[in-house]
């Protein structure tokens, strides 16, 4: 084995002007290396930063005397050692995070996303794979095709990567074999296939000898492809198909020094654009036409997907963070309902009615998974029915935005068709998915005209519909209060309705339980029903805790404006909790009730109710008349 | 057109990261530490938001001990920005008279990682960006772009939020901020040539001289100023010297050079055997000390 460290370009030496010239014009490859520390991905990659000549002396020094303290190739240098992170960072759990390696050769410089391999780590594996160009997928010849590599495979299919390597490793424990060889890609076409992945490069290979990594190895006479670096040097980037598709620019920033400039900024997504040509800004109906590419170094003839810019339009139009500009005569579509594939990467299950955050471009919206159509085992590829998705699960959903977003297919641009979705009270990530196409609700459900409208019913009661919802702590009086408002209403001669939480579960809900997802649904029904019942033209009254604002907003949109009353029972923990009318609070206390609001899970009180009741200043009479008030 | 080049993709990217920051923040800020990445990043920043300067200010986390060319770009760098400059010294630090020669790693504790802190506690920025990049350490390899700390300042390494495509979380509750790194995937040698390229100035002390200095610990240390204490038998000499990395000038190692010029410094840089980070003190104080030191809230 050579032990020649960091080995630098002759030209450096010569002409470091007509070096830094070509270095200059290197493109970047992303990559993926996916496979279990078994199959010798560890050592691959080391031997790619060493053969690329990446080692620096003092970084070989050390490694040498860590491959005699701790390696497992005897007196060899262990490769693996370069990539594998201190043993003080494994115990701390890191390591199966991403980690990400640099390096470069004569023709490009390249970022390795190491992903670790194991089922449970597929969001890790997922997070590496949708910056990356291309997938190294390694196989142990010994091995051959296992789940790992069919799920290795079909992840980085669905986020999309075109380039597959399957880098058959280890092909010194099995003699160089080619029928080995061969028999391992073979069966692995045929799964391929399966999942619809076209082609792919296969390379017999062994990462501790060396062999076919950097230099075509004598022992493989029967291998006429391309090594793997030549191959990752020389494949094309996916950026030149994005620069082939129609433009589209989602809007980051509004660029306003002055009043005399308007610009609006953006990294380019798809296509080209050129002052004079025109485009469309969406959601909307604006058009106009580009004027100038402006950037600091000068204003641009054309720029291209991949490239930052700042726009300006020949016309005063409104445009904004979240909106999208694209060609006018190939404008994206616009939806706010589509089946997306959604990967799961939080403890806490994803349940469909539930609202979370969504960031897809540059535009945010609430979202709710309207229904979960699959599941996909990731080690088998079956579809399987499913009603929540846990952590590393992948689901087929139908999903509902709050507002009309902008988009593309995920499989047409990653920039507008893949999102993520955020928890409303933590804020982490606790997913991704893929928009796959938008839902025409006509085209699903068509809604049946109705020549007798809400207006008509409405009218004939002599009334304006409304929806009273009443939230707060369990035990501040929504429902004492909720019952005495209905009392008074019905006295004016008020046609009216209370949507009873018991009741309710007794007859439409009763085949729900308590847990989280069950909630949702339970909240959900309830809101639907009150709707319908407002489309009668009834003034609902409805008394829920309903603690999270995202689904108290998510009711709030299903009604016209001005319809949804919210109305806020404040009551302090301890008021509320010194009138437990149910006992509710004392078995809670003793640890007998999981989750209960106030206590160990938490009341997001509304920040701009309609009504506020002050229910240490207020009785419940005085408060029923205050309510009815503001209505009449 | 033909394919964007790696520095190209990577600008471009950073230029991303920055309009999403200052779209997304309340109130960002960018530490400035008057070094190269950090002269790339100002960089970056005036592109992003051209004509408009950055619609942030420039932090200076200072410890008083820097070298004095450092002070003066420094200066002149935020004016030429159009850029407010705000310049933190840690009042305990100073009252303390913390300094490197009797305080060893106390000294970066206090003057940096809790004048960080205070700096951002004290004015309410809630996003910070810092131009530290993954091939630098072991454990910046696994940080985020888009990196969440807690309210009080903690990384969680455990408990980072998964990162995809080139959307950034940001995200978070009342007192709890983000830092921001915008050259996380570029390397040491991108940074030169970016700089080369793109003319950007920085402090001379990158480009080699005749310096007065010391032999100490194996390191070539500079004395920049009087307060330079010399041990016994400890004598200044006059050596052609540069700087890979600025920091402290009492912890900060030189290497003999002759390259005067951006190209042979890089032309340097490409022949040399050793990695960037072995002039500087602090990372040689303990294993894993970096990441000891981000836990608890150092860039």
């Amino acid at each position: 084995m050579t032990t020649d460290v960091y080995k630098t370009d002759e030209l450096i030496a010569k002409d470091i002007d007509a070096y830094l010239d070509k270095h200059q014009h290197k493109t970047m490859l992303r990559f993926l290396t996916c496979g279990s520390v078994d199959d010798g991905k560890s050592t691959l990659i080391g031997r790619l930063l060493y053969d690329s000549k990446m080692i620096f002396e003092d970084q070989l020094a050390s490694l040498e005397a860590d491959s005699k303290r701790v390696g497992t190739q005897g007196q060899e240098i262990d490769f693996a050692l370069l990539v594998d992170g201190l043993s003080a960072e494994r115990e701390q759990g890191i390591t199966i995070d991403v980690a990400y390696r640099f390096f470069a050769t004569d023709a490009r410089k390249f970022i390795v996303a190491d992903t670790p391999g194991h089922e449970q780590y597929t969001r890790n594996m997922v997070t590496g794979a949708s910056t990356a160009d291309l997938a190294v997928i390694l196989i142990d010849a010994r091995k051959g095709v296992l789940t790992q590599t069919r799920r290795h495979s079909y992840l980085s299919h669905l986020v999309g990567i075109r380039n597959l390597v399957l880098a058959v490793n280890k092909m010194d424990l099995v003699g160089y074999d080619q029928e080995r060889f061969e028999g391992i890609v073979a069966d692995y076409r045929a799964f391929a296939e399966q999942i619809g992945i076209g082609a792919f490069q296969a390379i017999p290979l062994s990462g501790l000898k060396g062999d076919n990594i950097t230099e075509k190895s004598d022992v493989t006479p029967w291998y006429q492809g391309p090594t793997l670096l030549a191959y990752l040097e020389t494949v094309e980037l996916d950026q030149s198909r994005m620069i082939d598709r129609p433009f589209r620019m989602a809007v980051q920033w509004v660029n306003r020094p002055n009043l005399d400039f308007r610009g609006f900024s953006g990294q380019i997504a798809s296509g080209r654009i050129k002052p004079g040509d025109p485009v469309r800004i969406l959601p909307g109906s604006t058009a106009s036409v580009v004027q100038r590419i402006v950037t600091m170094d000068g204003d641009l003839p054309e720029a291209q997907a991949g490239q930052s810019v700042t726009l300006t339009l020949a016309d005063e139009i409104d445009c904004s963070r979240g909106q999208v500009i694209a060609a006018a005569e190939q404008p994206p579509d616009v939806a706010d309902q589509f089946e997306a594939t959604i990967v799961w990467m939080a403890d806490e299950p994803m349940i469909p009615g539930r609202a979370y955050v969504m960031k897809l471009g540059s535009t945010q919206a609430t979202v709710t998974v309207t229904s979960e159509k699959y599941c996909i085992n990731v080690n088998t590829m079956a579809r399987e029915p499913g009603k929540t998705l846990g952590l590393n699960g992948i689901a087929v959903c139908n999903i509902a935005t709050n507002k009309a977003i902008a988009f593309e297919p995920y499989a047409n641009s990653a920039d507008l068709g893949g999102f993520i979705l955020i928890d409303r009270l933590t804020n982490a990530t606790v997913g991704a998915g893929m928009i796959n196409f938008a839902l025409r609700r006509s085209h699903n459900l068509p809604w049946q005209t109705i020549d007798v409208d809400r207006e008509a019913h409405a009218a004939i009661k002599n009334q304006q519909p409304r929806l009273l919802w009443f939230t707060g702590l369990s035990g501040s009086g929504k429902t004492t209060i909720a019952n005495l408002v209905e009392k008074k209403l019905h006295a004016l001669g008020r046609h009216t309705f209370l949507l009873d939480g018991d009741n309710v579960r007794h007859g439409l809900n009763k085949d729900l339980g308590f847990t989280d997802a069950d909630r949702v649904e339970n909240i959900r029904r309830i809101s639907e029903v009150a709707r319908l019942m407002t489309d009668a033209g009834l003034i609902v009254l409805s008394a829920f805790i309903s603690p999270f604002r995202g689904e108290r907003q998510m009711i709030r949109q299903l009604f016209p404006a001005g319809e949804f009353i919210e109305v806020f029972v404040d009551a302090p923990l301890e008021v509320a909790e010194s009138r437990d009318t149910k006992g509710l609070y004392e078995q809670a206390r003793r640890g007998e009730l999981k989750n209960f609001t106030g206590l160990d899970s938490a009341y997001e009180p509304p920040q701009a109710p309609e009504i506020r009741i002050d229910t240490t200043s207020l009785s419940a009479e005085e408060a029923a008349e205050l309510i009815v008030n503001a209505l009449t | 057109m033909t394919t964007l080049t790696h520095l190209q993709r990577l600008e471009s990217e950073g230029i991303h990261i920055m309009r999403e920051v200052a779209s997304e923040a309340e109130r960002p800020v960018m530490l400035y530490s008057v070094g190269k990445d950090s002269a790339v990043m100002l960089h970056l920043a005036k592109k992003a938001f051209y004509p408009s300067p950055p619609p942030f200010p420039l932090l200076h986390v200072d410890t008083t001990w820097k070298f004095q060319d450092m002070y003066r770009l420094r200066e002149k760098a935020a004016r030429d920005a159009g850029m407010e400059l705000i310049v933190h010294q840690n009042p305990e630090a100073i009252e303390r008279g913390i300094n490197p020669f009797d305080h060893g790693s106390l000294h970066t504790d206090i003057w940096k990682t809790e004048g960080l802190k205070q700096a951002l506690d004290r004015h309410g920025f809630d996003a910070a960006f810092g131009g530290a990049r993954r091939d630098e350490e072991k454990s910046r390899a696994k940080e985020r772009i888009f990196s969440f700390r807690s309210s009080n300042h903690r990384w969680d390494p455990k408990n980072q939020r998964p990162e995809l495509w080139r959307l950034y979380n940001a995200r978070k509750a009342n007192g709890e901020s983000m830092r921001v790194f915008p050259l996380s995937n570029w390397t040491e040698l991108d940074i030169w040539q970016y700089i080369h390229l793109e003319q950007i100035e920085i402090v001379p002390l990158y480009l080699s001289a005749p310096r007065p200095t010391v032999l100490r610990d194996g390191l070539i240390l500079m004395v920049d100023d009087d307060r330079f204490r010399l041990r016994e038998g400890e004598e200044i000499s006059t050596r052609s010297i540069r700087f890979r990395t600025l920091g402290c000038y009492p912890l900060t190692g030189a290497v003999e050079s002759e390259a005067k010029t951006l190209t042979a410094v890089i032309q340097e840089m490409l022949l040399t055997t050793t990695s960037e980070r072995q002039g500087r003190a602090i990372d040689h104080d303990q294993t894993a000390s970096m990441e000891k030191k981000k836990q608890e809230g150092y860039f």
